[in-house]
């Protein structure tokens, strides 16, 4: 490589090497049709006549969304190569994108790669979030490799003299239906060349081409279960993450967080560190304070030696966890809480048979990625790229260029592989740390955060307590719900702003006035004739520079409401004496209006699959109670996210001499419209509810008034291998009454699976030990003493 | 500084470096050898796996000086282009979701199928403890090792997927 600011050959090679099976080669040649910037070593440069050589690396303008070129090559040798701005955070949508393109584009999965999340190349599909990769962004996808099948027809067309309704088009081969032996390629058509077509669209999600999509029943490869293309290198050790960048002249930084939180920095004494081998410098700005040296491990070492005088804040931070729900339940709310009413429900409820009222909490829960935040940023010639694993590059890259005060075309993101954090990189410290760092020392630098830095300090699932009220009349019918929420969630960390990621806290450059942050509602199709919905917010007293700032967890809010809100009704069908699976199907079916995705017939269809794969035997519960030391039940939930239903039973073995709860077996039933993928559906579902699994059993940041005090795997347990199912079933439902329609919608995937495991296995508890448990997480001492109490 | 020499992968390394200097940043940094990663540098979540004369040592809190033995790294499973049959399994179940992890797993998995070829339900559980995965990809890194030990004594890849369709 010859200059910084060019991606180094070895990187493009990993990455090219990680996006599928077209030939490098023909990518960079093709590359060029991009006015992309790639390696500029000799080798690489002269295969790639295309890109010229005096190119001055960068600026890096956005790739324009309604260029058909932005998003799709042919290469000559009748391969394709995809750009898409999305990322994949490992469950497989890179695979799904390429699925969805080719069967549209008619060519064979195996001819295609993919790029994606590289702010320089791909267009700004805003990388991931919200499990909207297929549901939203795959079809600006579709309907542009629906376009150039189009084009390519009309090429075609005017090569035979034929009109495109008589050509045939089989695997990237145009054939003339007439005349078979009359048939071209794609590569021959277009190959190295641009397609120059101009797509429209008010926004990207809108962009589109004259082609029409292929009915549903024409698609191919949607459906079939293909192998990810990105596990052989992650198995085989080739893959290159972002965590694996080295640039020439590059150094390597950590962080020296305050020791507490709300620490001021008062002075620091770089002779502590400055005789060390390796020593560069100490970066510092307001309380943030980094050291910089030749060597990772002379990195570590300076960070830790460093001293610094920090001056602790003078009032408690926040309460003890011990106390967090307490003090929340007498927090004063942030804003005037919002409420939602439906009939009377204070009538209802004064003139119930029986009103039913329980209490639920959920801690603070922590993202804690398997590996802490890390990034390299390179700011040779005046630019600054940087490589990271950030789900949301695009957002970085404008978050950074404005943090850096850089223009935007000065700044790109390159997107590579790294450790899953469900949310964390949605506001990625490291990027923005890695670049200012880059910035003041003048090198490529590398930083990575260190594990109790990382779970201290990683962005938090927000905490909740919950109140709820239900009427049950004389026929034992819900006339009344009352819900009552308050979450800590005051000043919720947004993506990848310049003024709220960490730094920007630290350094003194982040906003005056908090984020507003919020309280979610359930989200089921129960028919409750009078209903109350009533949402807080509330705030610890350190707002600012806290290692309890909250950020967009998977799902963000889902797994918290819901174990409260089917728990709850999971009570009430108990005190009605009514089977948990019976009781919600007859407040389901108590309504008949539909919306445009039919989701109370899926959510109907959904709730009676999970029932037929589990062999559910309808009863009320507890059951009646083992006699032996080892107590068996089974516990169900149901929600949705978006338009996805799933519908959830856990079976669970609790040990009445330790606390200990083995969830031995799972089922969930799934519809998400249309399947892309439906093996990589299951592994994605299967995670997503492993996570709540770890979620109801384990998580709870914890901390005292002054820092958090879960910092590394011991004191901030996460779900082994000793808990894992002997057994999960993944159903895949498709309850739509119109499931033939040309048309049918995929629906997103990620989260939804999160959502009603808590409340599952707090279901399955109480139905085999007749005890609720009603705070999360069910670890063993919590339970053997909630057991102990009611004397089981 | 003084000089450290490692065998790694069949092939010997010398290497200027503070003895005390952990063995996962010299794998890594200097031998360019990524498969082991850092997870936590505490010993605590085996990201960092490799094999030390055939035991699975958690590179992060080892010292270099302290390695005298033949080290295994992930990129040395695989036999004249061949994947292990570990590797191969982790494929054909579809192991991992991000991945970061499954060195560790891997690297795990295959002291453990040294030790014991024919492992129980209740010996993979407890030989893989204190593995961690975030994306919690243990049902099918069970069945993967399972199927990879089936593998191994057949001497062969197994014949037909087990989990996938």
């Amino acid at each position: 490589m010859t200059t910084f600011t060019n991606i180094p050959k070895q990187i493009e090679e990993a990455l090219q090497a990680g996006h599928g099976t077209a030939s490098r080669r023909d990518f960079l040649k093709n590359a060029g049709l991009l006015v992309v910037s790639l390696s500029a070593a000799g080798s690489v440069a002269a295969a790639n006549a295309q890109t010229p050589a005096s190119q001055p690396a960068g600026p890096y303008p956005d790739p324009d969304f309604r260029q058909l070129d932005s998003w799709i090559v042919i290469h000559e040798d009748n391969t394709a190569t995809f750009y898409v701005g999305k990322t994949d955070l490992g469950q497989g949508t890179g695979t799904a994108f390429r699925q969805i393109m080719c069967d549209e584009l008619d060519i064979a999965y195996d001819k295609s790669s993919l790029i994606m999340g590289r702010t320089d190349v791909t267009v700004d599909q805003g990388g991931s979030g919200g499990s909207d990769a297929i549901q939203t962004d795959g079809w600006p996808m579709r309907r542009v490799a629906a376009e150039a099948r189009r084009v390519l027809l009309d090429l075609a067309s005017q090569r035979f003299g034929v009109p495109p309704d008589q050509l045939a088009v089989s695997n990237g081969v145009i054939s003339v239906k007439a005349d078979p032996s009359r048939k071209v390629t794609y590569g021959e058509l277009i190959g190295a060349r641009r397609f120059n077509v101009t797509l429209t669209g008010d926004n990207i999600n809108a962009t589109t081409g004259a082609a029409k999509l292929k009915p549903v029943q024409d698609l191919k490869i949607v459906g079939q279960s293909l192998p990810r293309y990105d596990i052989p290198p992650k198995v085989d050790g080739s893959l290159q993450w972002a965590v694996d960048v080295k640039l020439p002249g590059m150094v390597h930084a950590r962080n020296v967080k305050p020791p507490v939180a709300g620490a001021k920095l008062v002075s620091i004494d770089e002779s502590s560190v400055r005789n060390l081998p390796g020593f560069v410098k100490v970066v510092s700005k307001g309380n943030y304070v980094a050291v910089v040296c030749e060597r990772e491990e002379q990195a570590i070492e300076a960070s830790r030696r460093l001293k610094v005088n920090w001056q602790k804040p003078e009032k408690a931070s926040f309460p003890n966890s011990e106390d967090l729900f307490t003090y929340m339940r007498n927090a004063s709310p942030t804003a005037a809480p919002r409420q939602d009413v439906a009939g009377n429900p204070d009538a209802a409820l004064a003139s119930a048979a029986k009103v039913v009222e329980a209490e639920y909490d959920v801690p603070y829960q922590g993202h804690t990625s398997i590996g802490p935040a890390h990034a390299t940023a390179d700011p040779s010639n005046g630019q600054m790229t940087i490589y990271s694993n950030d789900m949301k590059s695009y957002g970085m890259r404008n978050g950074v260029a404005e943090f850096l005060q850089m223009p935007r075309d000065r700044v790109r993101v390159i997107w590579m592989e790294g450790p899953q954090g469900y949310g964390r990189t949605a506001a990625d410290d490291a990027g923005f740390e890695a670049a200012f760092l880059a910035k003041e020392v003048g090198r490529p630098v590398r930083l990575q955060w260190m594990r109790d830095e990382e779970t201290a300090w990683d962005t938090k699932g927000p905490a909740y307590t919950f109140k709820l009220r239900g009427a049950l009349d004389a026929q034992n019918n819900l006339t009344a719900w009352e819900y009552n929420a308050q979450a800590a969630d005051y000043h919720h960390v947004g993506y990848n702003e310049p003024d709220t990621v960490l730094i920007a806290q630290l350094a003194g450059m982040g906003r005056a006035k908090p984020a507003s942050g919020r309280a979610s509602t359930p989200s089921d199709m129960y028919v409750i004739p009078n209903k109350r919905e009533t949402t807080h917010v509330v705030s610890m007293p350190l707002v600012f520079e806290t290692p309890l700032r909250t950020g967009n967890l998977r799902d963000p809010d889902g797994p918290q409401v819901t174990f409260a809100s089917e728990s709850f009704i999971d009570e009430l069908a108990a005190e009605a004496k009514a089977d948990p699976v019976e009781f919600r199907l007859r407040l389901i079916t108590a309504g008949t209006q539909e919306d445009s995705g039919f989701k109370r017939a899926r959510s109907i269809a959904t709730i009676k699959a999970a029932a037929e794969a589990f062999g559910w035997d309808p009863r009320p519960s507890p059951k009646r109670m083992d006699s032996g030391p080892i107590l068996t039940g089974r516990g169900f939930a149901y929600s949705f996210r978006s338009q996805t239903v799933a519908a959830q039973i856990a079976e669970v073995e609790v040990d009445r001499r330790t606390g200990h709860v083995w969830v031995k077996r799972l089922v969930c039933a799934h519809d998400c419209g249309l399947v892309v993928n439906p093996e990589g559906l299951r592994r994605t579902v299967e995670g997503a509810m492993l996570h709540s699994l770890s979620r109801a059993l384990y998580e709870e940041v914890t901390f005292n008034t002054e820092m958090v005090t879960s910092v590394d795997w011991g004191s901030s347990p996460t779900l082994g291998h000793a808990d894992t199912p002997a057994q999960i079933d993944v159903v895949i439902v498709n309850g739509d009454p119109k499931p033939d329609r040309l048309d049918l919608p995929p629906y997103g995937a990620g989260e939804t699976a999160c959502k009603p495991l808590l409340a599952a296995v707090a279901n399955a508890i109480f139905d085999a030990t007749g005890v609720r448990l009603r705070r999360i997480p069910f670890r063993d001492k919590r339970v053997l003493a909630a057991l102990q109490a009611a004397q089981v | 500084m003084s000089n450290v020499t490692l065998k790694v992968n069949g092939k010997t390394h010398t290497v200027d470096i503070d003895p005390s200097t952990p063995l996962l940043y010299i794998l890594r940094n200097d031998l360019g050898l990524q498969g082991p990663r850092f997870g936590c540098g505490l010993g605590q979540c085996g990201l960092c796996t490799v094999l030390v004369n055939g035991e699975a040592t958690r590179s992060c809190i080892m010292p270099a000086s302290a390695v005298t033995d033949e080290i295994t790294t992930l990129e040395g499973l695989a036999e004249g282009g061949t994947l292990h049959p570990l590797q191969q399994a982790w494929i054909d179940e579809q192991v991992p979701q991000c991945g970061f992890c499954q060195n560790g797993q891997i690297m795990t998995a295959k002291a453990l199928l040294d030790k014991n070829p024919n492992p129980t339900d209740a010996e993979i559980r407890d030989g893989m403890a204190n593995t961690l995965c975030r994306c919690m990809t243990y049902y099918r890194i069970q069945a993967a090792i399972k199927r990879a030990a089936k593998m191994i004594a057949a001497g062969r890849p197994a014949a037909e997927k087990e989990v996938l369709a």
